[in-house]
């Protein structure tokens, strides 16, 4: 049965967009959580553990998300688990964040001039202390715009979640085309919203990052 | 546990490695007609008319900012609308040329604004020809400014390309998606998949290393975090 498009359409899609940020935020959150571990992995002075956090970034960023997204929603049922998409979807953009984000901050603390740690040592500060009071605060501030970054590539990720059945903005419009056919009109609208959502975000993303070019240009 | 079998998926190999060949050739059409897009692109952004620099500007952006999964929709089921037919396989090449152009336009353009202006007015003061300056002076620092950046957006559209399975489109995550279909071994199938990925993209990985440091000589050492 084909139908007009009407205004609750609009509302329906725009509603759903909740959906689409709450995901993107409890993913980011959930991955910088355990993106912090992956961090301390890499820093780590045990060779095997570093090791391990190393095959764990390359796993996750060598291998497509979708693909994620079905491993841990079919997976579950191995371990006598059912997922429903929501849960799955958490767990899976959630594991493929921490990659991203560990990844990133790793390489913001070794952006930090190694002077810095030898300094630190050289006024006898333990190992922890000079990462937190050294280097941490130098590399939270070259981590940041990567990172904003990469929430705008997290934001657009979570669509794929639609292919799992959780919905989101794009299943959304999924739904509302299906029922009156307007493809242009309603994928059209989707795209705003999304745009609307990340543009600024990006921009956000690019004058932290010229702010910082500028001060280390000083 | 104990029905974790992948015997099934094993049977259907071949299948598997036509899809792989599928992905791959998916992939390397992108990047060839990705690319041509983004050299466009990116002289209309750095030496075009006005006009140009904005349209190639809210191209880019707009891109940018959507999931590559909406374009996909937007293309295959939007174009029939306006009276363009497309099948699965034209819509994702079209789709990831789109999207790979827009990425790789603001690459190249980063790699052609790092040339100092100084560089092309010296090689004009010693008589160079333009296509001399473009060859000579230009393109070499050109190249090894956006190697790295351009090889990293390769990979994401090898990596990104699964999605296209979305609109069935004929690549590997749409063979194992008729595979688990019939063998019931959904997970397997996919862990199996997963693995031909990233094999695909660790040797992708590999050879732009390779051939990296057959042009550019070896990579240089950033400074290490003392103590590992």
């Amino acid at each position: 049965m084909i139908r007009e498009l009407n205004v609750n359409d609009f509302i329906y899609m725009l509603s759903a967009a909740r959906w689409t940020l709450l995901l993107s935020v409890l993913a980011i959150v959930g991955g910088g959580v355990v993106g912090v571990g992956i961090l301390a992995a890499r820093l780590s002075r045990l060779r095997f553990v570093r090791l391990i956090a190393f095959g764990y970034i390359q796993f996750l960023q060598a291998t497509p998300l979708l693909m994620q997204l079905f491993l841990v929603f079919f997976g579950g049922t191995l371990i006598g688990i059912r997922f429903d998409p929501w849960t799955a979807a958490l767990i899976a953009f959630s594991l493929h964040a921490s990659a991203f984000v560990g990844d990133i901050w790793y390489g913001s603390v070794e952006a930090v001039p190694r002077a810095q740690w030898e300094g630190a040592y050289s006024v006898a500060l333990s190992r922890p202390k000079t990462f937190r009071l050294v280097i941490a605060p130098q590399a939270l501030r070259i981590a940041i715009p990567p990172t904003v970054g990469f929430l705008v590539q997290l934001i657009k990720g979570t669509s794929l979640a639609s292919i799992i059945g959780f919905v989101e903005l794009v299943r959304a419009g999924q739904f509302i085309n299906n029922s009156t056919l307007k493809p242009l009109f309603v994928y059209g609208f989707v795209a705003c919203v999304f745009f609307v959502i990340c543009w600024p975000l990006s921009k956000w993303s690019q004058a932290l990052e010229a702010r910082l070019a500028k001060g280390y240009a000083r | 546990m104990e029905n974790f079998d992948f015997s099934s998926v094993f049977a259907a190999f071949d299948q598997l490695m036509i899809g792989a060949g599928l992905t791959l050739r998916l992939t390397v059409q992108a990047v060839i007609l990705g690319m041509v897009v983004a050299i466009v692109g990116a002289w209309a952004k750095t030496s075009g008319p006005n006009w140009s620099k904005s349209v190639v500007n809210v191209y880019v952006e707009v891109i940018r900012n959507t999931p590559f999964l909406l374009q996909l929709y937007f293309f295959f089921f939007g174009l029939p609308a306006l009276g363009l037919r497309l099948t699965p396989n034209q819509a994702a090449l079209l789709t990831m040329v789109i999207n790979l152009g827009a990425y790789a336009t603001e690459i190249v353009r980063a790699g052609i604004e790092a040339i100092p202006h100084g560089q092309i007015e010296a090689g004009k003061a010693l008589g160079f020809r333009p296509l001399q300056i473009f060859r000579l002076i230009v393109l070499p620092p050109a190249l090894r400014i956006i190697y790295q950046p351009l090889a990293g957006q390769f990979t994401m559209v090898l990596l990104g390309s699964s999605v296209v399975s979305a609109i069935s489109a004929n690549e590997l995550t749409s063979v194992a998606n008729s595979i688990q279909a019939a063998n019931f071994k959904t997970f397997e199938t996919y862990l199996v998949v997963t693995f031909i990925y990233l094999i695909m993209v660790l040797v992708f990985r590999a050879l732009f290393n390779l051939i990296y440091t057959r042009s550019f000589g070896s990579h240089t050492q950033t400074n290490r975090v003392p103590g590992l």
